[in-house]
């Protein structure tokens, strides 16, 4: 139904080729991800669902390049990432990522303004741009009045908008979501929903990790994980194995 | 660009730094108290040196200076008898050492006698130094008035004397008291000129001119006066023959005056049979001052190094603290795509901010000691360039050698634990 928004439709801008994660515990080897093949549509809204231990973590961990695989390949915009070092990880992350957490994970330290503008501190951006650009996003979630606030002084809602704002920051392909409405009660937490499938709706790829039925219900395409493989997916694959 | 970046990320330091202003102040002042005793150690032990290198200074660097003394077996046999003692350099020692070494320059012989000087209705006790011109040339002091002795006064053994400074004001003898007649013992001399004066004893070196010198042509004394004199002791007269009682040489070349110390001396011990005299070397003292110097601010130095150390432990110790506490927020900031080395950066600067802060504080702290120590108990210092670069170098360095390690530990925060951390 977005695929009318995407510039180039066919393109798959995540796709996992047999992927592992493999944890050494003690003797014991843990396969948090234990094959997993699957691509993903640039523009596409998907829920990534699965009870703790699936390795919806993990799996959310390798897509946002905070996490290498163990075996198996990650391409990310075309490029074979899973070979990447750490910085190179860094740059992909600070060019074509966004994070939202359950926790929100702003700096209590810095104001509003100065934790929408952190991206663009490391993007290496002037203090005058970063200013008139954090503006600009805490505007589209509606959270102008707030600039000079300290995260502390926010409701959980409020927070999770700047936190949105920041992850926007960059202009990001893709935007992960860790349970982003965790911390929230539901009422606030369909807000952000909504949020989110309106910025889906504007041609940003969305991948949410959740367990709760109803968040998931947002996203038209839903991966359940189960022991570190794929259980089943709901609505149109873009391609499977 | 960088320059501005560079600016910012300073700044942001700054910012870190004033969220917790106590911890910051007090992590700093372990570097206040190190740099502040470097530098007022530094300036204390260079005041003290730069005091005993001035007075060897004064003695003059090429000169030896002779003194005649009595011998240690005379001193004695002579406390129960009166009797003559004989002691004391010669005017041969004079003759020979003025004609025979050929890396001498000048030669002062010097006669010393102790007499009372009357100017008017004021009277001093003198020392009345029998000289040539020359202990002018070697022993250089300010003339003040007047002129002081020349080649003429010796020739004709005119009785003129030359005054110092002190023995000019206690004698109450100004400007226009050159010319007037200052009697010496019974013999009157015409005043000729006022000379400033070093005078007495101070970091152990006893420089050749005192205070109350009243300087006259060496054969004058020698005719007034002779060659002995009577010391009136409790119960015992004593006698002296004393020819000379200092000769002053000057070298030609500061490299040959060591050489030429030796030669001296062999030549006295030849023709004196006991050791009636000494021989000192501004220069050898001087060497030595300033090896005792170099010894002095290595082992303040690095006393004073020592609490640099502690500070910057204490530095270390407290940025480990804060990137355990701030682990979350690096976590943050490495998700959103911050590299490794710019974590270190931020950590780092924030070390140097601290420790650079904490040194400029404890050069100021340094700086003020010392004029304190001056002003209380009037003892020379001497801030150096050098006493204030190398505290502001170490405290920056400081900052980097114990910022290295926390900074590190901080790039080295795993983000994927750092963001589940509460």
């Amino acid at each position: 139904m977005r695929k009318a928004v995407t510039a180039r439709p066919d393109e798959h801008i995540v796709r996992l080729e047999d992927a592992y994660k493999i944890y050494q515990m003690g003797r014991q080897e843990v396969r948090a991800l234990a094959g997993v093949t699957i691509s993903f549509e640039r523009g596409s809204f998907w829920a990534i669902m699965g009870a703790s231990g699936s390795g919806k973590s993990t799996m959310m961990n390798i897509l946002g390049c905070l996490d290498r695989l163990t075996k198996g390949s990650y391409f990310l915009e075309g490029h074979d990432v899973s070979t990447l070092e750490d910085d190179a990880l860094s740059e992909f992350r600070l060019r074509h990522l966004g994070f939202i957490f359950q926790s929100f994970n702003l700096i209590p330290q810095l104001t509003v303004q100065k934790n929408i503008e952190l991206p663009l501190y490391y993007l290496g951006w002037d203090s005058s741009r970063s200013a008139e650009r954090a503006r600009e996003l805490a505007g589209k979630v509606g959270l102008e009045a707030r600039l000079d606030h300290r995260p502390t002084e926010l409701s959980g809602g409020q927070m999770q908008r700047v936190a949105i704002a920041r992850a926007l920051a960059n202009d990001p392909q893709i935007l992960f979501a860790d349970e982003p409405t965790g911390n929230l009660d539901t009422a606030t937490g369909e807000q952000i929903m909504e949020l989110l499938v309106e910025l889906n709706h504007q041609g940003k790829t969305i991948i949410i990790v959740t367990h709760e039925s109803h968040i998931a219900a947002h996203a038209p395409k839903r991966l359940y994980l189960k022991d570190g493989i794929i259980e089943s997916i709901v609505g149109e694959a873009d391609e499977t194995h | 660009m960088r320059h501005t970046r560079l600016v910012r990320d300073i700044s942001l330091g700054i910012e870190n730094l004033l969220l917790h202003k106590l911890r910051s102040f007090l992590t700093m002042l372990g570097v206040v108290f190190g740099v502040g005793s470097v530098v007022a150690m530094l300036a204390v032990g260079e005041g003290a040196s730069k005091e005993a290198l001035d007075q060897i200074r004064k003695l003059g660097s090429n000169n030896i200076i002779i003194t005649a003394v009595k011998s240690v077996e005379e001193e004695t046999t002579s406390t129960t008898q009166s009797f003559m003692s004989i002691y004391g350099l010669t005017y041969e020692d004079h003759r020979r050492l003025s004609e025979t070494m050929k890396t001498i320059k000048k030669t002062v012989p010097v006669k010393l006698v102790r007499k009372e000087g009357f100017l008017k209705a004021r009277v001093l006790e003198l020392r009345v130094v029998g000289t040539t011109p020359i202990w002018f040339d070697l022993v250089q002091r300010p003339v003040i008035a007047g002129r002081v002795l020349t080649g003429s006064d010796v020739d004709d053994q005119a009785p003129v004397t030359v005054l110092t400074e002190y023995g000019a004001r206690r004698l109450l003898a100004t400007d226009s008291t050159i010319g007037q007649t200052l009697r010496i013992g019974s013999d009157a001399f015409k005043i000729v000129g006022i000379v400033k004066s070093e005078g007495g004893e101070a970091a152990n070196i006893q420089l050749p001119d005192q205070q109350v010198d009243a300087y006259i042509p060496i054969d004058v004394a020698r005719v007034y006066y002779g060659d002995i004199s009577f010391r009136r002791t409790s119960g015992s007269d004593e006698r002296e023959m004393v020819e000379l009682h200092q000769i002053i040489v000057q070298v030609d070349r500061t490299e040959d005056v060591e050489s030429t110390a030796k030669g001296i001396e062999e030549m006295l011990k030849r023709f004196h049979n006991k050791k009636d005299y000494i021989i000192s070397v501004p220069l050898a003292l001087l060497k030595q001052a300033e090896a005792t110097k170099r010894t002095f601010n290595i082992v303040l130095g690095s006393i004073a190094c020592i609490s640099l150390l502690v500070g910057g432990i204490g530095i270390m110790n407290i940025m480990l603290a804060s990137v355990t506490e701030r682990t979350r927020e690096i976590g943050i900031r490495r998700a959103i795509g911050a590299k490794k080395r710019q974590i270190i950066m931020q950590f780092l600067i924030e070390t140097v901010v601290l420790s650079t802060i904490g040194g400029i504080v404890g050069l100021g702290l340094g700086i003020l000691i010392p004029a304190l120590i001056t002003y209380l108990v009037a003892m020379p210092t001497v801030i150096t360039l050098w006493g204030v670069i190398l505290p502001l170098f170490i405290s920056g360095a400081i900052g980097i050698v114990f910022g290295l390690y926390p900074a590190a530990r901080a790039a080295e925060v795993d983000p994927i634990i750092a963001l589940r951390h509460e």
